[in-house]
């Protein structure tokens, strides 16, 4: 069982990045689909941000990273280690993260690491830098989950287009023999691997120029194999189903009550989704922050930008136990528990 | 699991709809009040009620209750 207690390892830090362009909802669905507030209903996703052309994950990265860096006050050469999860690289090759170690004017003596994984990657990626830092070998190390999941769907689309937003975040990790124990519990299940998928474009089936041809599917939705599809539906039943799941597992390990939790932070899949697994989890509101109205699903930068967003203050100035919960493609799952002690939070940054 | 509770479940998800409409026999997509929002509720109660995860497929190729109840039985541990 991926069950991971991982010592010595404590967060200092977190910044999040936000494109400037922003999308209205409420616009863009009486446009194409008509009668919205079923929409809203469901979702809770009032708007969200999209990346123009010439931003990229990486780009919205780099920015939260050097505010946080220069917050911290971190000597760049005193950074280890970057790990960072997408599923929108740069480029098929190279690793982005090899980019971003010179972007940001890091050592050479930094080793990076590109993660492809989505609404759970923070957790995922949040594990394996911990654990190679646990024993004190490298002392800093930037946790960098962004993704533009917009530039993937279909405009024409309404299952998909509506609900992503891009974001990019940083976490800053530090080696710290006083730090708390950082648990971890990691799922995954393959079977669902269509589940939300980009057909075309992989190496499995190769861009043709048909995969380029939009195609209707019913139900408001005409996209072409490049494009993301998402069955929404199985999302759904899996999300509600193993998320609590994994939440009571990762507390019941670790002997700590749910209602002592500061904070439980879900990946911001959609509100009637979220509500689901707050209640069956009798979770106080207060303890569940959310984003998704004004950002939308920013997949795996959906935690950290919550907590930038929605818990800036207690997190500045409290000591916090929090899970971070992510949940989705792959299917891939994860629950993370973490305490947080006065870290520093950067406003949330607009790249111009 | 018995049919009448399962109907009971089922109808209990709707607002609008009186109870007395629902039967095995209900084409449930057929109904004024049916939504994409009533289809997540009603994969949320399979999924409270008797602990099974409905897939998307399998839940849009059943037309009646009937159908419904028996992929859930079909499911259950």
């Amino acid at each position: 069982m991926a069950f991971l207690e991982i010592n010595n390892v404590a967060i200092r830090g977190i910044s999040a990045s936000v494109p400037p362009q922003q999308v209205e909802n409420r616009d863009i669905y009486q446009q194409s689909w008509g009668d919205v507030e079923d929409f809203m209903g469901t979702t809770g996703i009032e708007r969200h941000r999209n990346s123009t052309k010439d931003i990229c994950s990486s780009d919205l990265c780099v920015s939260a990273a050097e505010v946080l860096i220069e917050k911290l006050g971190w000597e760049k050469d005193s950074i280890g280690a970057v790990v960072f999860v997408t599923q929108t690289p740069d480029y098929l090759e190279p690793a982005t993260s090899c980019i971003i170690q010179n972007r940001l004017g890091l050592s050479i003596d930094c080793m990076t690491l590109d993660i492809s994984l989505g609404c759970s990657g923070w957790v995922h990626a949040f594990s394996v830098l911990s654990a190679l830092m646990q024993n004190g070998s490298i002392k800093r190390g930037l946790l960098l989950a962004g993704d533009t999941p917009s530039k993937n769907c279909s405009v024409n689309d309404k299952s998909t287009y509506p609900l992503f937003g891009d974001a990019g975040t940083a976490t800053a990790l530090e080696y710290d023999e006083t730090a708390s124990k950082v648990t971890f519990l990691l799922n995954t299940d393959g079977e669902g691997y269509k589940v939300i998928i980009i057909p075309e474009g992989g190496y499995r089936n190769q861009v043709t120029p048909d995969s380029l041809i939009e195609k209707e599917h019913g139900d408001g939705i005409v996209s072409s194999g490049v494009h993301v599809s998402m069955d929404g539906m199985s999302v759904f039943s899996f999300a509600i189903s193993k998320a609590p799941k994994s939440i009571k597992g990762i507390v019941e390990k670790a002997g700590v009550d749910l209602e002592k939790l500061d904070y439980i932070l879900l990946h911001q899949a959609n509100l009637f989704m979220n509500e689901k697994i707050r209640k069956k989890l009798k979770l106080t509101p207060e303890q569940v922050p959310y984003s998704l109205k004004d950002y939308g699903n920013t997949s795996c930068a959906s935690i950290p930008l919550t907590m930038v967003t929605e818990c800036k203050e207690k997190l500045e100035s409290s000591k916090l136990t929090n899970v971070g919960c992510g949940f989705g493609i792959g299917l891939s799952w994860g629950s993370v528990l973490f305490e947080t002690d006065h870290i520093v939070v950067p406003d949330l940054i607009e790249l111009s | 699991m018995e049919i009448k509770d399962f109907i009971a479940n089922f109808a209990a998800q709707f607002d609008d709809t009186e109870e007395s409409v629902f039967t095995a026999e209900t084409k449930f997509r057929e109904l004024d009040e049916w939504s994409s929002l009533l289809a997540l509720s009603i994969i949320a109660m399979v999924d409270e009620e008797y602990d099974v995860q409905l897939k998307g497929e399998e839940m849009r190729a059943t037309k009646t209750i009937q159908e419904l109840f028996d992929l859930v039985a079909s499911k259950v541990g």
